[in-house]
C-alpha cells in the first residue's frame, strides 16, 4: 500500500478541465497532511502531452489505450481499477462532472472500496481521512469516514480554487501504463452535438449579469440586458431560464453549461443551487440579488442585495450610467 | 276591404299561392329547427328547468321588459321598441295567416279591428324609427367587432319592408294598393320565417329560451365532467349559446383577453359553436392557446344580452386538455405545487404563518380554540411579501375592533378556486376536502376572507357536510364593524381615489357597495372609473392566468390598461380589495411608468391608516 | 421494447430537514419524501419510448413513505406494471438500495430481461454512489449517465443516446442493448396527470409487492457518516441595505473600488 493520493485527471476535447486542477489542489493538501505524495492518472489515447500540466503531482501515470479515446464509464473504471491495484493509493479523487459521471461509483464497486460523493473538503484527523460532503442540494453537510481502502472520493466542482492545482513546472515523472481492455468500447461516441453558436461567448465576458427564475418572465430579461450593456458585459442564465427557452443554450452557466470567471458575476433572482454554483463560484467578485435573504447564493456571494430584481435592476442601471457620466465629465 | 286571398296572383289562385308559400316556408323553417333540436338532443343532458317561478320572473324582466338592454343609450330603447313591434306583428301575422289559409273561418283580419290596426300603425312608425337608430349605429358608428355582414343587412331590410309594407297598406287608398301591400307583407314575413334559422336573427327565437334556461347561479362553472372537445360532449345548454348569439360583439368589446391582444375572442367562440351545431365544422371550437387566455372574469356573460354562457364552454374544453395532460410548463408547475404543498408558491405549509412574525397582535389558532370569525387568509395574503403588509393591517384592525378571530394556520390550503377554473376538477376536490375537513373541526360562527377567489369558492362552490357558515368578505366585515362603532376614524383620508371592483367579489357575487361605503366612511372621495361595478375590467390574474406565462406578444396587459384608466381620472390612489389585484397593479404601475403618479393600496391598509392609533 | 424504470424517494428539501438525535442521520419521521427529480425524468423517457416503439414499462421502487403515490402516479401516466420492494429498514444507502433492487430483479420472475433499464442520473442523497452505475455493475450491463435523449429501433439491439457534457456540448452515443442509462432529463418535461386520474387509478390499479432479500453482509457499509449538520455560513455576503436606489449606489461604489466600473 503506497498510501499516496491518486487524482484522476479529466480532460475534454484536448484540454484538462478546471475540476482536475481543483482535485489536484485538494489532493496535494491531503497528501501533504498524510506525508505522502500526490500522483495523477491521465487516461486517454494520444494525449500524453497533457501530462505536462500536471506538475503539482509528483508522478503522472499515463494510461494509454485506443479504447480510452472517449470517456466511457465501464472502460475508464476498469482501467483505473487495474492502475489502482498496481499503485495502491490511499485515496482516489475523481471530479464529479457530467463527463465522468459514474466512473467513481463503478471504480469503488469494482474495487469493493468505499465511495463518497459530493465531496467539498477533505481532511485528516487521527490518521483517518475525513470527508465533508454536501447532501440534499446543499442543505445539509455530512462528515464521512471511509472504512476501507482505497477511498474513492467524488469531488464536487467549484469547491476549490483551481489555480492552487496549477503548476508551471512539469511533473517529475511520467510513467506509462497499458491496461488490459477490449480493443473497442461497447459504447461508442458517434459525434459531438455543438450548441448553436451564440453571438456572445460568456466565458470571455468581463462582466456577467446572470438571471434565474426570479426574473419571472422573458420580457424582464431586457432589464438585465440594459444593465449588462451599461457595465460592458453580457447576460447569462441558470438552467431553469434556458429550459424555458428565454435564453439560448450558449448562455447557460452551471454543471451542464459553462464555467465562467468574469471580473464580476451579478446573480439576479438565482437561488444558488449547487449545479449553478459549480459554474461561477470562483469568480473574484460575486454579487447576488434575491428576494429571499436565506437563499444559498448569499453564502457564496461577496455582496448581496435583498430585493426584487424588477426594482433593483433598473436602479442599478441608472446608478451605473450616472457614475459613468460623472467620471467622464 | 276585399279579401286579399280571393282572386289570383300572377295567374295563380291567391289562396293556393298562400298555401304553397306557407308550406314551403314552414317546411324550410321546421326542418332546419328540427335539425338543431336533434343536435341538442344528442348533446349531454343538463337540468335547466328547476325553479320555474324564478325563471319566469327572469323571462319577464329580461325578455319582456329587456331590463338589461334598455339601459344602453339609444340602442336599448330602440331594441325594446323593435322587440314589441315584433311581438305585435308576429301575433297579427299568425292571425292573418290562419285566416288567409282558412277563409271559411268567421274571423276578421287583425287590422280590420280598429284598435289593433291603430297599434300596428303606431308600432310601424316607432319600429321604423328604431330601425333607423339601429342602422345608424351599425353603419355610421359601427361598434368594434360588429360585423356589417350581408346577413345583418338583409335582416334590417326585411324588417323595414315588413313594417313599411304594413304602413303603406294602411295609408293606401286604392284597394289594389292595399292588396299588394298585404301580399308583400305576408310573403316577406314568410320569407323571413324561412330564412330565420339560417340567420343570426335566430336569436329572436333562441334568446328567450336562453333567458328561461339560464344558470340561476352565475358561476360560469359547468357541472363536474371529464371535459369536452367534440360537439356531442357539450351539454345542450352550452351548445344553445351558439344559436342564441346575435353577433353583436359586446363580449369581445368587454373581454380583457381580447382587448389586450390575446388569441381569445368570445364572439368567435359563439360563432364556432353555432357552426358546430349546424354541422359546419368538425366541432373544434377553440385552439388551446385561446382557451388558456381566458381570465374567467365573466365580463362576456355579463355584457351578453342573449344570456349566452361563454365560460362553461371554455372550462369544459380546459378540463379535456387537463385530462389529456396538455398543460403547459408554468401552469403544470403551479398545479403540481398546489397538489403537493397546498399553495402555488411551492412553499412548505409551515411558512404559511410567517406573515404573523413580528406582528404586535395575536392571531389565534382556530384549530385549538373556538373563535367567532374564522379567517381564511388565502395564499397570496399569506405568502406574497407584497401582500403581507395588508394582511397584517387587517389583523391589527380586527384586534382593535376586539373581534374574536383565528385562522387555520398551517392547515389552510389554497381554496382551489383557480385550480378549478384551470380545468383541474380533481385538484379542486382534493383542496376542498382538506379545507372543509379542517374547517369542520373548528368552532366558529362566520368565515371571513380578504381574498375574493376564496370568498367565492367557500361561499358558493364548497360542499359542506354539516351546515354552512356564512362567508363575509373583509370589506363587508369592516363595513359592519365601522357601522357598529367598533372601529372609529381618527385620521380621515381626504382626497380622491378610485376603486377597482374585483371580478370574484363584484360580478360573481354582487358585492359592490360595501367597499365603497368603507372608503367613504374613512374620508375618501371615491371617483369612479368608466369601467366600474359590473363592467369592471379584470386585472388579468384569474382563471389560473397568474400562474401562466404569456406565449404571445400582447399589446397591453389588462392590468396595465386598468392602471392607465385609473390614472386618467387624475387620482393618485387606486384602492383594491383583492390580494391578486394588489400584486398585478403594482407590477403594472412599474411597467407603465406610472410610478410616483399612482399608488395601489389595499382596503385594509387604508382603513388601518385611518383608524388605528398607530399604523 | 421493454423498459424497466427504477424509482427512488428522496427527502423534499422544500421542507425543513431535521437531523436525528444521534447527529449523524436525517430525521426520517420529520422528512417529507418525494420522487427523485431525475427518476421522474427517467420515467417520462420510458413512457416516450413506449409511445414511439410500443412495448411495456415496468416500474420498480423500494418501499418508502409516500412511494405509493409515486407508483400510482406512474400507473396513471401509462406504466404497465409497478412493483414495490418491501422489508428493508429505512433509510437506505444507495449501495444497499441498488444491491437490493438487483437481487429482486434477478429472483423475481418476469422483471428481467428488459431491453433498457432507466433511472435518474443522480439523486440528492446519493452519498455513497449512484444508482445507475451500481445497477449496471450488479447486472453486468453497459452504462452511460447524464442522458437527455434515447432513440431505439424496433429490433431493440442498439440505442442512440444523447449525453450532456458541459458548456452546452452534447454527445451522441451508440449503446448496445440491454443497458442501464442514468437519465438527466427527458426529451420533454414529465407529463402532467390530473389528480382525478390518479385517484381513479388508486381504486383500480394494483401495486405488486416483492420481498426484499436478506442482505448477507449487513449492507455494503464501507463508509460511516460521523455527523450531519447544516453547512457553516463561511463568510457569507455583505448585504447592502436600503431601498433599491440606495443599495444600487452602494454597489456602484464597490464596483468602482474593484475596478469593474
Amino acid at each position: 500500500m503506497s498510501g499516496n493520493i491518486l487524482v484522476f485527471a479529466e480532460h475534454f476535447r484536448g484540454a484538462l478541465t478546471e475540476a482536475t486542477f481543483e482535485a489536484l489542489a485538494t489532493g496535494r493538501e491531503l497528501a501533504g497532511k498524510l506525508g505522502r505524495s500526490l500522483e495523477a492518472a491521465l487516461l486517454g489515447s494520444g494525449c500524453r502531452d497533457l501530462a505536462q500540466q500536471l506538475g503539482v503531482a509528483a508522478k503522472v501515470h499515463y494510461v494509454e489505450h485506443p479504447a480510452l479515446g472517449d470517456v466511457t464509464p465501464d472502460l475508464y473504471a476498469e482501467a483505473l481499477s487495474q492502475l489502482v491495484r498496481i499503485c495502491t493509493p490511499r485515496a482516489v479523487l475523481v471530479p464529479l462532472s457530467n463527463l465522468t459521471m459514474g466512473v467513481g461509483t463503478l471504480l469503488a464497486a469494482r474495487l469493493r472500496a468505499p465511495g463518497v460523493n459530493f465531496c467539498t473538503a477533505m481532511d485528516i484527523q487521527d490518521g483517518e481521512i475525513r470527508v465533508k460532503a454536501v447532501l440534499y442540494g446543499g442543505k445539509l453537510e455530512a462528515t464521512v469516514v471511509p472504512r476501507g481502502e482505497p477511498l474513492v472520493a467524488g469531488l464536487w466542482p467549484g469547491s476549490r480554487n483551481p489555480e492552487e492545482g496549477k503548476s508551471t513546472t512539469p511533473p517529475s515523472l511520467i510513467e506509462d501504463f497499458r491496461p488490459q481492455l477490449p480493443e473497442k468500447p461497447q459504447i461508442r461516441l458517434k459525434r459531438y452535438i455543438e450548441p448553436e453558436a451564440g453571438d456572445v461567448d460568456i466565458r470571455e465576458q468581463p462582466v456577467l449579469v446572470a438571471v434565474g427564475r426570479g426574473i419571472q418572465s422573458e420580457e424582464n430579461i431586457a432589464l438585465a440586458e440594459e444593465l449588462a450593456a451599461a457595465l460592458g458585459g453580457a447576460v447569462c442564465g441558470s438552467r431553469p431560464v434556458i429550459d424555458q427557452g428565454w435564453l439560448p443554450l450558449s448562455r447557460q452557466v452551471g454543471k451542464s453549461g459553462a464555467t465562467v470567471k468574469p471580473k464580476m458575476y451579478l446573480a439576479v433572482g438565482i437561488s444558488g443551487a449547487p449545479e449553478h454554483l459549480e459554474g461561477m463560484r470562483n469568480a473574484p467578485l460575486i454579487v447576488a440579488v434575491n428576494t429571499d435573504p436565506q437563499a444559498p447564493i448569499f453564502r457564496v456571494a461577496h455582496y448581496g442585495i435583498v430585493g426584487d430584481a424588477l426594482d433593483v435592476l433598473p436602479a442599478l442601471t441608472e446608478a451605473v450610467r450616472k457614475r459613468r457620466q460623472e467620471t467622464h465629465a | 276591404m276585399h279579401d286579399p286571398v280571393a282572386g289570383t296572383i300572377a295567374g295563380v289562385p291567391a289562396f293556393l299561392a298562400l298555401w304553397v308559400a306557407t308550406l314551403l316556408s314552414l317546411g324550410l323553417f321546421g326542418s332546419r329547427i328540427w335539425r338543431y333540436v336533434k343536435v341538442l338532443k344528442t348533446a349531454r343532458p343538463e337540468v335547466r328547468w328547476d325553479h320555474p317561478g324564478a325563471r319566469l320572473r327572469l323571462f319577464i324582466e329580461h325578455v319582456l321588459l329587456q331590463k338589461k338592454f334598455v339601459r344602453e343609450p339609444w340602442i336599448g330603447l330602440a331594441h325594446l321598441v323593435l322587440f314589441w313591434s315584433f311581438v305585435c306583428y308576429a301575433t297579427t301575422f299568425w292571425w292573418n295567416l290562419i285566416r288567409g289559409l282558412f277563409p271559411a273561418l268567421p274571423l276578421p283580419y287583425a287590422e280590420q279591428i280598429p284598435a289593433i290596426g291603430k297599434w300596428l300603425e303606431i308600432f310601424a312608425v316607432l319600429g321604423l324609427a328604431a330601425l333607423a337608430v339601429a342602422a345608424v349605429r351599425r353603419y355610421v358608428f359601427t361598434p368594434e367587432r360588429l360585423v356589417r355582414s350581408a346577413d345583418a343587412s338583409l335582416i334590417l331590410v326585411l324588417i323595414a319592408v315588413v313594417l313599411s309594407s304594413y304602413l303603406a297598406g294602411a295609408l293606401a287608398t286604392s284597394a289594389d294598393a292595399k292588396r299588394i301591400a298585404w301580399w308583400v307583407h305576408m310573403f316577406t314575413v314568410l320569407g323571413f320565417l324561412a330564412y330565420l334559422p339560417y340567420s343570426k336573427h335566430l336569436h329572436l327565437l333562441a334568446a328567450p329560451f336562453s333567458v328561461f334556461f339560464t344558470a340561476l347561479q352565475r358561476t360560469g362553472m359547468p357541472a363536474p365532467s371529464d371535459g369536452a372537445a367534440r360537439r356531442e360532449e357539450f351539454t345542450w345548454r352550452q351548445l344553445f349559446s351558439g344559436l342564441a348569439c346575435a353577433e353583436c360583439g359586446r363580449c369581445d368589446r368587454s373581454c380583457p383577453a381580447f382587448q389586450s391582444g390575446y388569441p381569445l375572442s368570445p364572439k368567435d367562440l359563439m360563432e364556432h359553436t353555432k357552426r358546430a351545431v349546424r354541422g359546419e365544422n368538425g366541432g373544434a371550437l377553440l385552439p388551446p392557446e385561446a382557451l388558456w387566455s381566458c381570465m374567467t372574469c365573466m365580463a362576456c356573460m355579463e355584457r351578453c344580452m342573449c344570456f349566452n354562457e361563454h365560460l362553461p364552454l371554455i372550462i369544459e374544453m380546459r378540463r379535456r386538455l387537463v385530462v389529456e395532460g396538455q398543460v403547459d410548463g408554468a401552469l403544470q408547475d403551479a398545479l403540481t405545487k398546489l397538489n403537493r404543498y397546498g399553495n402555488s408558491f411551492g412553499s412548505p405549509a409551515r411558512a404559511r404563518t410567517k406573515w404573523t412574525q413580528g406582528l404586535s397582535v395575536p392571531v389565534r389558532d382556530a384549530r385549538k380554540e373556538a373563535v367567532e370569525y374564522l379567517w381564511f387568509v388565502g395564499d397570496y395574503a399569506s405568502f406574497d411579501p407584497r401582500v403581507q403588509p395588508s394582511t397584517r393591517a387587517l389583523a391589527k384592525l380586527l384586534n382593535a375592533a376586539k373581534v374574536d378571530f383565528g385562522t387555520l394556520a398551517e392547515a389552510e390550503q389554497n381554496s382551489g378556486n383557480d385550480a378549478r377554473r384551470a380545468g383541474e376538477e380533481g385538484l379542486f376536490e382534493v383542496l376542498m376536502e382538506k379545507n372543509a375537513a379542517a374547517i369542520a373541526k373548528t368552532r366558529h360562527r362566520w368565515i371571513i376572507t380578504s381574498d375574493p377567489h376564496s370568498y367565492h369558492a367557500l361561499k358558493n362552490e364548497y360542499h359542506w357536510t354539516n351546515g354552512h357558515s356564512p362567508v363575509l368578505h373583509h370589506s363587508e366585515l369592516l363595513e359592519r364593524l365601522m357601522g357598529e362603532g367598533r372601529l372609529s376614524v381618527r385620521r380621515p383620508l381626504r382626497g380622491a381615489l378610485t376603486y377597482h371592483d374585483p371580478c370574484y367579489l363584484g360580478r360573481y357575487n354582487g358585492v359592490y357597495d360595501a367597499p365603497r361605503r368603507v372608503l367613504t366612511a374613512i374620508g375618501a372621495r371615491v371617483e369612479e372609473m368608466p369601467r366600474r361595478r359590473e363592467q369592471s375590467y379584470c386585472c388579468g390574474a384569474g382563471g389560473g392566468r397568474i400562474w401562466m406565462e404569456d406565449t404571445v406578444k400582447v399589446r397591453e396587459r389588462p392590468a396595465e390598461a386598468r392602471v392607465r384608466e385609473a390614472a386618467s381620472l387624475g387620482v393618485d390612489c387606486l384602492a383594491v380589495s383583492c390580494p391578486k389585484d394588489l400584486v398585478m397593479f403594482q407590477d403594472a404601475i412599474k411597467t407603465t411608468g406610472l410610478e410616483g403618479r399612482l399608488q395601489v393600496r389595499e382596503l385594509a391598509e387604508l382603513v388601518a391608516e385611518a383608524c388605528l392609533a398607530e399604523a | 421494447m421493454n423498459v424497466l424504470v427504477i424509482l427512488k424517494m428522496v427527502p423534499d428539501v422544500v421542507e425543513e430537514l431535521e437531523v436525528a438525535e444521534n447527529g449523524a442521520a436525517l430525521d426520517v419521521e420529520a422528512a417529507r419524501m418525494m420522487l427523485s427529480e431525475s427518476d421522474d425524468h427517467a420515467l417520462e423517457e420510458a413512457l416516450l419510448l413506449k409511445e414511439r416503439l410500443g412495448g411495456k414499462v415496468t416500474v420498480v421502487a423500494l418501499d418508502a413513505p409516500d412511494v405509493d403515490e409515486a407508483l400510482y402516479t406512474a400507473l396513471a401516466k401509462g406504466a404497465d406494471r409497478v412493483v414495490k420492494i418491501e422489508g428493508l429498514d429505512q433509510p437506505l444507502t444507495t449501495s444497499l438500495a441498488a444491491a437490493a433492487v438487483c437481487e429482486v430483479l434477478r429472483t423475481q420472475p418476469d422483471l428481467l430481461p428488459a431491453d433498457l433499464i432507466l433511472t435518474g442520473a443522480q439523486a440528492i442523497d446519493d452519498l455513497d454512489g449512484l444508482m445507475a452505475p451500481l445497477v449496471a455493475h450488479h447486472l453486468r450491463l453497459p452504462y452511460l449517465g447524464v442522458i437527455t435523449g434515447v432513440a431505439a429501433d424496433e429490433a431493440a439491439k442498439f440505442a442512440t443516446v444523447v449525453k450532456e457534457y458541459s458548456g452546452g456540448v452534447r454527445g451522441e452515443f451508440e449503446v448496445p442493448l440491454p443497458a442501464v442509462l442514468g437519465v438527466q432529463s427527458a426529451e420533454r418535461p414529465p407529463r402532467y396527470v390530473p389528480v382525478a386520474k390518479i385517484r381513479a387509478v388508486m381504486k383500480t390499479g394494483r401495486i405488486e409487492t416483492a420481498a426484499a432479500p436478506v442482505m448477507a453482509d449487513g449492507g455494503l457499509a464501507l463508509t460511516e457518516v460521523l455527523a450531519l449538520n447544516k453547512p457553516e455560513e463561511a463568510g457569507g455576503a455583505e448585504i447592502l441595505s436600503g431601498a433599491p436606489e440606495e443599495a444600487a449606489g452602494k454597489l456602484c461604489g464597490v464596483l468602482a473600488e474593484r475596478g469593474v466600473l
